[in-house]
């Protein structure tokens, strides 16, 4: 391996530049949040901590929170057990039509959200559906299952089939068997899913504006305080609020993905962190 | 093995009976009518190209896999209802199959899990198990951080202590390297031995199939070619593909000359006229042209000059090449009179022989006698 840098070529420059621009809207985040001017613009005035107080006080905000926890947590959930099934049947199975199958499951993850949004909303108004935070749970499930498949198909893929056979062979039955030793050891990739499902459905925008009916998530009461620019640092301290949960959910994650790992002496590989 | 192993083996009642069993996937005929009775306490080996359907005989064995027809019995009982867990069998998998969550102590107790005795009982049963396989003390160790020979023992252990009538092994040593392979192979004849159990194993290696096995069923393509002990196997092989199959043989072109009361007499090219009784004759391949004579590398010894022997027969030859292998070397021979009918070249046989200290080893391009006995012929037609 050669020991040469970045030197000369400009690609330090390009790779600071690019960091830059991901990261810095994200740490203006908690500096206006702490902020006591209401402009969102420099110099700073003063440190205060009453956006946060503004921020709790608020009732509507606290049932968009409380709908965006009900809902991803549903949905995450939801989308990792049909995904468990899925993953199973399409890594230890053979069946007429398995492609096609997987393909009309994993589409979601290409179409265009609105579409599937719009679609949604057709047939669900059709049906006589009452809309509420159970139709976004519908929707965000639908979204969530390719990347809940995805995750668990590769957990379930390197896992050697004669694990379950064995257990069965020394006297356990199909289920017991599949809780013994396969459940234990695609719990990574359970959490995993579990995560990455709950994290696509808690910022998820155009599904919960089209299907909530007159329930506010996050993402949708986020969006329609920005109308009001007193509102604006009140959001930059939910943002900040936001921010530290994602590192901290992911950083667990990561935590007990590579503890279980570490426990069936896997190798260390991939992961979000 | 005694005699006396082999005449037990002989009179033990029958453990697995497969009868007329076919197994299709879809079109294609993985078990095309295997008829088989392994013995009570017997080291039974399946052994075959892959392919050749002896991991799918296992499996139905073991009710992992349904069969289309035919029948299998354990210990005279009809399987067919029976799956897998509910089996008098355990299998010793490929890869182990060893539970990588779990400790070595644990693994080996899975099978306990339903059994109604004591905690303290089953881990007495594990320390024996253990013990058996000489993985004392490793109890508490990681499964995930055994090597692949402990991982084996640990598989073997798993399986033993539930002390079933018949331990599947399907390939179990063909991850291990040379030298642990051949150790782990004396130790599962030991092993068995030692338990008693009756043994099955699914191998492509035919040597591994001799130094372990009472008996050998050869397959190809979904049916059983030849049944029989190593040495009968090695000797007498049934059909020209087994004589392939399993260590080298040489053939040679023969003309049957005339057949009397089962006595055939053919005429060698190289080697003469020879007689072959019944037992020295079997079946050639569909696609071999004419009869042929085959005769292992070893029943051809090469006369030092001014010597005598005891063979026979004996023959002139030429040395084509000299291959050195240290205890071992190979000659490849043109024997005089096996010439082409147009004067080509006679085609090379293969002979072994066993260095010995203080002979040379004759060099490329010398004539040489070489002894044979026509008893060590095999007639292929």
């Amino acid at each position: 391996m050669s020991k040469r840098r970045f030197e000369g070529s400009g690609l330090r420059i390009y790779t600071v530049l690019y960091l830059l621009f991901l990261y810095a809207p994200i740490i203006l985040l908690p500096l206006f949040a702490f902020n006591s001017g209401t402009i969102i613009a420099f110099p700073l005035e003063g440190f205060t901590m009453k956006w946060f107080d503004l921020m709790i006080g608020n009732a509507t905000l606290r049932q968009a929170l409380f709908n965006s926890l009900t809902i991803a947590v549903s949905a995450s959930i939801l989308a990792t057990c049909l995904g468990i099934f899925a993953a199973r049947a399409s890594t230890r199975f053979e069946f007429p039509g398995k492609a096609g199958i997987m393909g009309f499951i994993m589409l979601p993850m290409v179409l265009p959200e609105i579409i599937v949004a719009m679609s949604l909303l057709v047939v669900l108004l059709g049906m006589g559906v009452q809309l509420s935070i159970l139709t976004v749970i519908v929707g965000h499930t639908l979204m969530c299952m390719p990347y809940a498949i995805a995750v668990l198909s590769t957990a379930f893929g390197t896992l050697d089939k004669s694990l379950e056979e064995a257990a069965y062979d020394l006297g356990e039955t199909k289920w017991s068997a599949f809780r013994l030793v396969t459940l234990p050891l695609v719990m990574p990739g359970i959490i995993s899913s579990l995560l990455i499902s709950f994290t696509i459905s808690l910022d998820e925008f155009i599904i919960a504006f089209f299907l909530a009916g007159n329930q506010p998530t996050l993402p949708t009461y986020i969006f329609s305080q920005l109308r009001f620019p007193k509102a604006i640092p009140m959001i930059m301290a939910l943002g900040t609020v936001l921010v530290a949960l994602s590192i901290i959910l992911l950083a667990l994650g990561e935590y007990f993905r590579r503890r279980g790992n570490a426990r069936i002496g896997a190798k260390p590989t991939g992961g979000f962190l | 093995m005694s005699d006396n192993r082999y005449d037990r083996l002989e009179a033990a009642k029958p453990m697995i009976e497969c009868r007329e069993v076919h197994k299709y996937y879809g079109d294609y005929h993985a078990l095309r009518g295997i008829d088989l009775t392994i013995r009570a306490g017997e080291f039974f080996s399946l052994l075959g190209p892959s392919g050749c359907g002896k991991t799918t005989l296992l499996r139905t064995i073991a009710g992992f896999e349904d069969i289309d027809s035919g029948v299998v019995l354990i210990d005279g009982k009809h399987m067919e209802d029976v799956p897998a867990n509910k089996r008098p069998t355990n299998m010793v998998f490929q890869s182990y199959a060893i539970f990588p969550h779990l400790t070595v102590a644990e693994n080996v107790a899975f099978g306990l899990r339903r059994d109604p005795r004591t905690k303290a009982e089953k881990a007495q049963l594990v320390e024996e198990a253990l013990a058996m396989v000489g993985l004392k003390g490793y109890g508490a160790r990681a499964a995930h951080a055994l090597s692949g020979g402990q991982r084996q023992r640990v598989a073997l252990a798993r399986a033993l202590i539930l002390k079933p009538k018949v331990l599947l092994l399907d390939e179990p040593l063909s991850a291990l390297d040379r030298k642990m392979r051949e150790q782990m192979q004396v130790e599962l004849i030991k092993l068995q031995r030692q338990v008693g159990i009756t043994f099955v194993l699914v191998t492509h290696d035919q040597e591994e199939a001799l130094v372990m096995s009472d008996r050998i069923a050869v397959m190809f393509e979904g049916q059983i070619a030849q049944l029989d002990g190593p040495e009968a196997l090695y000797a007498r092989p049934a059909t020209r593909r087994v004589a392939n199959f399993i260590g080298v043989m040489n053939f040679l072109p023969a003309n049957v000359v005339s057949e009397t009361d089962g006595v055939v007499t053919v005429e060698v090219p190289g080697l003469g006229m020879v007689e072959l009784p019944e037992k020295q004759i079997s079946r050639a391949n569909p696609d071999d042209d004419g009869p042929t004579i085959g005769f292992r590398p070893e029943t051809m010894t090469i006369v030092p000059a001014n010597q005598t022997h005891t063979q026979p027969r004996e023959t002139n030859a030429t040395i084509d090449e000299v291959v050195y292998y240290g205890d071992m070397t190979y000659y490849d021979l043109r024997l005089e009179g096996a010439e082409g009918p147009n004067g080509q070249k006679a085609r090379p046989v293969r002979i072994s022989m066993r260095n010995v200290f203080g002979r040379d080893v004759p060099e490329v391009g010398t004539r040489v006698r070489v002894a044979w006995s026509p008893g060590s012929l095999v007639l292929f037609r």
